[in-house]
């Protein structure tokens, strides 16, 4: 399977001419990427102009100047408590990231590269888990946060998420072909402890997959409604996500500040995955062959 | 293994060796002794540190994923009422009060109707964009960044957005339908215009990830294979039907189950879909509630009755499994039939 090209090489041998894409292929490509950036694009244009945008005919599509002015009127809604928010899932992002990271390399290293009994039906378990449906554990998570007492504090969304299956498994298919086996004896030989080894040799070898495993934590976690909607309710305390709930739940909808929101909360995103597009597509794939 | 085996009995020799029974006091003891300490802390540390290292998933997973499980189905079989003090035991009244109320089976219902509306177009379209990907192209990359830059963005910024574009009045959707002389729905409050708009956000969300995901398999498959069937006179179409999908049909599985599990949890979408006093059921007759809507209308506000949103929530379980496992099915004997 590894011994496949990614890269097919322009020269082509007899019947290859098949992969020759047509124009035809890339005027669907260019609907399909036209259509995935468009909603994107709108919420750009409504949140850089008044109000009235919205119910105008035709639709404008050219952005405006009342960025500023919306995200004035944004920050000054109580309701909402946008910067707490913004704030609030940093934090969240930001331990859940460096932590599934640490961690899930940590037991991949373990999975790939150590002896130890039970490895392989442990390792088996932790793909089951993948499949568990989350929502099934949202009541009981929400009683076991009350009883002890983390409904509305942050610690109650970042626990839960510490390592995640879907990490330990990413960076074991990973730690498996980047972390030569002489080489951990050779530092053993050396007299490293286990630990030793996995800072000094066997991390530094997974820096690209940790790098995309962090990229994709801290997206979802970012990203992640569900849990922070049961279990902090308190609105003073919210995530990013839960503000922009409260301020399109309002009788009165200021769309131009709401969709305000909705950018700042989505830009930042955008901006990392233009940088790092091609590590997380090729993780996202290197993932999904080898599942 | 033998590797790992012998390294630990060459290390195991040298301390053995040296430290000969009775150790004669004097200079050598405590070196000696420091030596031995290093040693078996060394052997534990390579007999311990594998379980330790992998001990943090299975203890967080057992705390908050585990143990969750098993709870929620203890917490269904009684009258758990969250302001009550007490929660009597009942049985399985709950579910049996679940098999007949309307409410729930209008929500599965329409959790359902939402899944099929949404994971077949999906799956296809995204097999067809991974064909499409699957050729020499230029701008590759752009392509692929263009059609996952969906799946980046907030589910709950989506929604906002969504909702706007399926707006009666204002809406860019209806807007332009008119322009083709079509009056659009009010997608917020008819049933299956609120399905079809729900089904949107999640089509438009998922698609490039899964078409990424077929591409990745696709590229896979031995590239002789296309050869030898070109050479025998299949045309594209044929090689399309004949070669790529029966060789990508566990990654079809694979990519169906996923979308199962993660179609039939529908919650944040129809949630902010529907603005307006009482999103959490989904519209003004319940159009567009999913079962994970239900569970949370009956176990948080305003119900609070968590035994009875348990039951929903292994109701939701069970439904998963059937439809994952019907999937399945389908697919293996399809592709049999068409390989």
């Amino acid at each position: 399977m590894s011994a496949v090209p990614l890269r097919r090489s322009g020269r082509r041998g007899p019947g290859t001419d098949l992969w020759n894409a047509s124009r035809l292929t890339y005027l669907t490509l260019i609907v399909a990427c036209l259509v995935s950036l468009f909603p994107i694009y709108w919420m750009v244009v409504v949140a850089t102009r008044s109000n009235d945008a919205m119910g105008q005919v035709p639709p404008p599509l050219l952005p405006g100047g009342q960025f500023a002015g919306n995200t004035e009127r944004l920050l000054g809604n109580t309701d909402a408590n946008f910067l707490t928010g913004l704030v609030n899932s940093a934090i969240v992002a930001g331990c859940v990231t460096v932590s599934v990271v640490f961690f899930s390399s940590l037991a991949g290293f373990a999975f790939a590269k150590l002896r130890f009994r039970g490895r392989n039906k442990l390792l088996l378990l932790i793909i089951a888990t993948m499949a568990v449906p989350t929502q099934l554990g949202v009541i009981p998570l929400y009683l076991l946060m009350t009883r002890l007492g983390w409904n509305n504090h942050l610690q109650a969304v970042i626990v839960p998420a510490l390592v995640t299956g879907f990490g330990v498994f990413l960076m074991r298919q990973y730690a498996d072909q980047a972390v030569a086996d002489e080489l951990i004896e050779a530092a053993r030989v050396d007299g490293c402890q286990t630990f030793r080894i996995y800072w000094s040799v066997v991390l530094p070898a997974l820096r690209p997959a940790a790098a995309v495993l962090g990229l994709l934590t801290f997206m979802t976690t970012w990203n992640d409604f569900i849990w922070p909607y049961a279990v902090l309710n308190d609105p003073q305390n919210p995530t990013v996500q839960l503000s922009l709930r409260s301020l399109s739940q309002g009788y009165y909808q200021d769309m131009s500040q709401i969709f305000t929101g909705t950018a700042i909360a989505t830009l930042p995103l955008l901006a990392v995955f233009i940088i790092f597009g091609r590590q997380i597509i090729g993780g996202i794939m290197e993932g999904a062959v080898k599942a | 293994m033998s590797q790992q085996a012998s390294v630990r009995s060459r290390r195991g020799q040298s301390p053995g060796g040296a430290a000969a029974p009775p150790a004669p006091p004097g200079p050598a003891g405590p070196a000696e002794a420091r030596r031995t300490r290093l040693y078996r802390w060394s052997r534990l540390d390579h007999r311990l540190s594998p379980y330790l290292y992998v001990a943090p998933f299975f203890v967080l997973f057992a705390a908050f994923g585990l143990y969750p499980l098993g709870y929620t189905a203890w917490v269904s079989l009684h009258d758990w009422d969250l302001m009550a003090d007490d929660h009597p035991f009942v049985g399985l009244a709950n579910y049996a009060a679940l098999l007949t109320d309307a409410d729930f089976w209008n929500s599965v219902f329409n959790t359902t109707g939402i899944f099929v509306l949404a994971t077949v177009p999906q799956l296809l379209l995204a097999l067809w964009l991974a064909h499409l990907l699957n050729r020499t192209l230029r701008a590759r990359t752009a392509f692929r960044m263009g059609i996952l830059v969906p799946n980046v963005t907030s589910t709950a910024a989506v929604a906002i957005v969504f909702g706007q574009l399926f707006n009666r009045e204002f809406g860019m959707v209806n807007w332009a339908l008119d322009l083709i002389g079509v009056h659009g729905p009010d997608w917020h409050s008819n049933r299956l215009g609120a399905w079809l708009a729900v089904s949107a956000m999640v089509d438009w969300r998922w698609t490039g990830y899964n078409a990424l995901i077929f591409l990745a398999a696709m590229q896979a498959i031995p590239r002789d294979l296309y050869e030898s069937a070109a050479l025998d006179g299949a045309r594209q179409a044929r090689q399309f039907w004949s070669i790529t999908v029966p060789m990508l049909r566990p990654t079809i599985i694979f990519c169906t189950v996923i979308s199962t599990i993660g179609g039939l949890q529908l919650f944040t979408e129809p949630l902010l879909f529907n603005s307006g006093p009482n999103p959490i059921r989904g519209g003004p007759l319940r159009e567009s509630q999913t079962v994970t809507m239900y569970m949370f209308e009956n176990a948080f506000a305003p119900n609070f009755n968590f035994g009875y949103g348990s039951a929903v929530a292994w109701m939701l379980f069970l439904l998963i499994i059937v439809v994952a496992a019907a999937n399945v099915a389908l697919i293996r004997r399809s592709a049999h039939r068409g390989g």
